[in-house]
């Protein structure tokens, strides 16, 4: 018994632990996102779900035990599509927009969530534990709601729909607005009057000036405050706008994705306490909405006490696993270490206000991940991943993959019968 | 002379460096222009000599150094090992705790013809007018002043090849670049490297012919069966085009007229023009490398090959390269297969393994994409020496666009494409430091007069910034 309890990682991979089960989960290092910082040779206890204690010292006596070189927080994906694409280039496996719907606002991503979609085990296995999940503009600047799901794989996984509504300004706003800038922000201005005269406007027909009456009638939370609005947006003078909009209605709940140029009005988004969700590795002049991209642009961001999350916006579906090298990459550049790490984590659960996610505190869900190495770096990877306490399976389509042709040996049968 | 005129036209001059415009075709102008009217102008920017010393030292054949010296002469490497001592007036870099490779080499790069900004002006990567357009080549679309080739730079990329886009079977001539700043795109192409030819496997072709363009019924190819009739009925023609040429060399027959097309084509089929094909799925390569026997040329190297890992073997066996990435998948279906130990398991195969971008964003850092691939492998149980993985970066690039007798290693009378690193270029908190290209010092990433800044950034937010 003594020895079935010392275990190590690879009989844990084979024997899930249950949720039931208290496990202490042992780092060489431990990152916290608390005050009690990093950790070194940490103990986190987790039980029925949740994470009792948090400190150093001896493991309890009898508790299953997996040991790491480093513990996190089960990381957070601040903004992909992980979920409700199974291959991008494929109209019907692909939900992330419908450039052909009437409607925009409306369009709920959650109605596309599939949990069995191979890319959330493949994003599980990189550390991630919940995402936000947004769907695409593809009709309208007005992308529709996103949601917050973990990455279970499990029915259910979605923990909160309507989470947030997604819009697109800046040049992609313009185009899907007619084709200019004040196209893009006549038709936001007027989508938000459609909703604040909503009962007038609707009252004998189905269309406002901007939207219909379901995007006017989904809009609501967003226009009166109550819900989160990202928006995308790149160019300095983009961000400017967006700040005096929200000037205007100081209601509003704001979050900008891409804020290539976010250095540049860094101390005004801090004071507005708005923050950004960021792909660090822009560093381009890919359009002129991105002319003053830099390696740097979250290190200054963060300098200037921006909310920062950092994402991959290249390809947010399939690899939103890559954030931490992102992630690592602004360190290189700049960004401290915890910075860094709180944008993977801390950051993104305070912008969807995710409470007791994002770190590693007694009473928190015990979303955590054991690592091979620092978690930043991109020779690391996860060893263990628990997500409310359970302990995921390590396994993939692609690690299925790879066993397969690990041997290329067809000399007794072929490949199909190893599996 | 108007015979051997013509048969350089036809890419038949044995000598590479008479067919790539440097330094002996110089002396023959009118030999090399036929081959090639647009040579390479470019030499070596003047550098003085430089002893790096105290690094760890990767040589890029498979060796290790520990405290190890690189000596730079004349732009050449002239010495690599632990205790070389600096000739005299030698600048000497002490490099203690940081590491020294070749240069990185990506064989895949749109650079220049797909440049930033992206704008729509700019789309000049794909000749997308029909099926086989072997007639193009990249080099004219290639704009100097595109920035990501100055980030490319910061990453330690010293040679890179252009290649056109993949929406055609044929897409046309590649281009082999050193990574030097100029005013055209003949002061960057690197002298006496072989021209390559674009062609493409898959969903691109049939896609943009058969049915994504517009109404049905397309054009042809509109399956991967048409893809193959395609690209034999192309051979066919280039055959008899050669056989044409062939006789009249020989004295037989009158002149024929030349064919941009078959040209490019008969090239290949002579030898003189190496192939890169895009081409994901295993099943789609073992085809190609049959097709290649049929016609009687090989294929260099499969780019993207995300299911190489299925026929490494065979791969092996045939002797060619597999340019791939780390870990995209999942894009497209014939990328659905993607895996992480895909660049592992082709090198532990005995196949040549190749990191490549195929990206603006991939290029700058290439080394952490090898290191991930290096280090998903070595848990799978294959574990390979670091030293022999930078294998990926350098040499094998250099080898599949035929470069490999003058870059790609650290080897006395190599070109010093060489790049000093602040840490283990495995490491993502690595940086560039700093970045010599034939012995000169082209980037500095602490000396912001030694980092180059295009003509499109001056005057714009950002000039000069941190990149």
């Amino acid at each position: 018994m003594i020895r079935s309890l010392l275990l190590g990682l690879a009989a844990l991979c084979l024997v899930p632990i249950s949720a039931a089960q208290p496990v202490a989960i042992v780092g060489e290092k431990v990152w916290t996102g608390t005050a009690q910082g990093t950790l070194t040779n940490g103990v986190v206890v987790i039980d029925e779900g949740r994470i009792v204690s948090v400190g150093t010292g001896t493991p309890p006596a009898g508790m299953a035990r997996v040991e790491a070189e480093w513990v996190t927080p089960g990381l957070i994906s601040a903004f992909s599509r992980t979920g409700i694409t199974e291959v991008t280039g494929e109209r019907s496996a692909n939900d992330t927009g419908a450039g052909s719907s009437p409607f925009s606002a409306a369009l709920n991503a959650a109605d596309g969530f599939n949990p069995d979609a191979t890319p959330i085990a493949v994003t599980r296995l990189e550390g991630f534990t919940r995402i936000a999940v947004a769907p695409d503009a593809r009709s309208k600047l007005f992308a529709g709601q996103g949601f917050l799901a973990d990455t279970s794989g499990l029915p259910g996984s979605i923990f909160k729909q309507r989470a947030f509504a997604f819009l697109v300004l800046g040049e992609r706003g313009a185009s899907l607005s007619g084709g200019s800038r004040p196209a893009a922000w006549t038709a936001l201005r007027g989508a938000f009057d459609d909703v604040r005269f909503f009962g007038a406007r609707y009252m004998t027909h189905n269309d406002g000036n901007v939207l219909t009456r379901m995007d006017a009638q989904a809009l609501m939370p967003a226009v009166k405050g109550d819900q989160l609005i990202l928006i995308e947006a790149r160019r300095a003078s983009d961000l400017e706008a967006i700040m005096e909009f929200r000037q205007e209605n100081p209601m509003l709940k704001l979050a900008i994705v891409g804020a290539d140029e976010g250095w540049r009005v860094a101390d005004r988004l801090a004071a507005m306490k708005i923050p950004v969700i960021i792909d660090a590795f822009s560093n381009l002049p890919t359009s002129f909405s991105q002319l003053a991209a830099t390696s740097e642009n979250a290190a200054r961001l963060a300098e200037a006490g921006v909310t920062l999350a950092i994402v991959n916006l290249d390809d947010d579906s399939h690899q939103a696993r890559l954030a931490p090298q992102i992630a690592g990459n602004a360190v290189a550049n700049g960004l401290p270490f915890d910075e860094a790490m709180k944008a993977l984590t801390t950051a993104p659960a305070e912008i969807f206000g995710m409470t007791g996610l994002g770190v590693l505190a007694p009473g928190a869900r015990a979303d955590v991940v054991a690592w091979d190495g620092d978690p930043l770096e991109v020779t690391s990877a996860p060893t263990a991943v628990f997500i409310d306490g359970v302990s995921e399976p390590m396994e993939s389509r692609q690690t299925k993959l790879r066993d397969r042709y690990l041997s290329l040996d067809t000399s007794q049968r072929p490949l199909a019968y190893k599996h | 002379m108007k015979k051997l005129l013509l048969s350089a036209g036809l890419g038949l001059c044995l000598a590479v460096s008479a067919c790539g415009g440097s330094g002996d075709a110089k002396k023959d102008g009118e030999v090399s222009r036929v081959f090639d009217p647009f040579p390479s102008t470019y030499t070596a920017y003047p550098s003085g000599a430089t002893l790096i010393t105290g690094a760890t030292v990767l040589d890029g054949k498979g060796g290790l150094i520990e405290g190890g010296s690189v000596l730079i002469e004349g732009g050449k490497i002239t010495g690599v090992g632990a205790d070389l001592t600096a000739p005299e007036g030698a600048a000497t870099i002490n490099a203690a705790g940081k590491w020294v490779t070749p240069g990185i080499i990506d064989n895949h790069s749109h650079l220049g013809a797909y440049p930033s900004p992206g704008v729509e002006a700019h789309g000049d990567g794909n000749e997308v007018s029909g099926p086989v357009t072997a007639e193009v080549w990249v080099e004219h679309s290639v704009w100097p002043q595109d920035p990501g080739f100055t980030r490319a730079l910061a990453g330690g990329i010293t040679s890179l090849q252009i290649l056109p886009g993949s929406a055609n079977l044929f897409g046309g001539r590649g281009v082999v670049l050193k990574n030097v700043p100029a005013r055209s795109v003949q002061e960057m192409k690197f002298p006496g490297a072989p021209h390559t030819l674009k062609m493409a496997c898959g969903e691109n072709p049939k896609r943009v012919y058969g049915y994504g363009r517009g109404s049905f019924p397309g054009g042809a190819p509109y399956s991967r069966m048409g893809n193959v009739a395609g690209y034999r009925a192309a051979w066919i023609e280039a055959a008899e085009y050669k056989k044409k040429w062939d006789a009249f060399i020989d004295g037989e027959g009158e002149e024929p007229a030349r064919n941009l097309e078959l040209e490019t084509l008969a090239g290949v089929l002579n030898g003189d023009i190496l192939v890169h094909m895009h081409c994901y799925r295993a099943d789609e390569m073992a085809i190609i490398l049959d097709l290649s026997e049929e016609f009687g040329y090989r294929v260099a190297a499969f780019h993207h090959a995300v299911e190489s890992y299925k026929i490494a073997d065979k791969l092996a066996e045939y002797g060619t390269c597999s340019s791939m990435w780390a870990d995209w998948w999942g894009f497209k279906m014939e990328a659905y297969d993607g895996i992480r130990e895909n660049i592992p398991m082709v090198h532990n195969a005995g196949a040549c393994a190749i990191v490549h971008s195929d990206s603006d964003i991939g290029i700058q850092r290439l080394n952490q994409e090898a290191a991930k691939a290096w280090s998903d492998g070595k848990r799978a149980g294959i574990d390979i020496p670091i030293e022999v993985a930078w294998q990926w970066l350098s040499l094998n690039p250099a080898k599949s666009l035929g470069i490999d007798d003058r870059t790609g290693t650290l080897e006395p009378g190599k070109m010093a494409d060489v790049v000093v690193w602040s840490a283990n270029p495995f490491s993502v908190y690595a940086q560039a430091e700093k970045v010599y290209i034939d012995g000169a010092l082209m980037y500095d990433r602490e000396d912001p007069a030694i980092q180059p800044v295009m003509d499109f950034e001056l005057g714009q937010p950002g000039e000069g910034d941190r990149k």
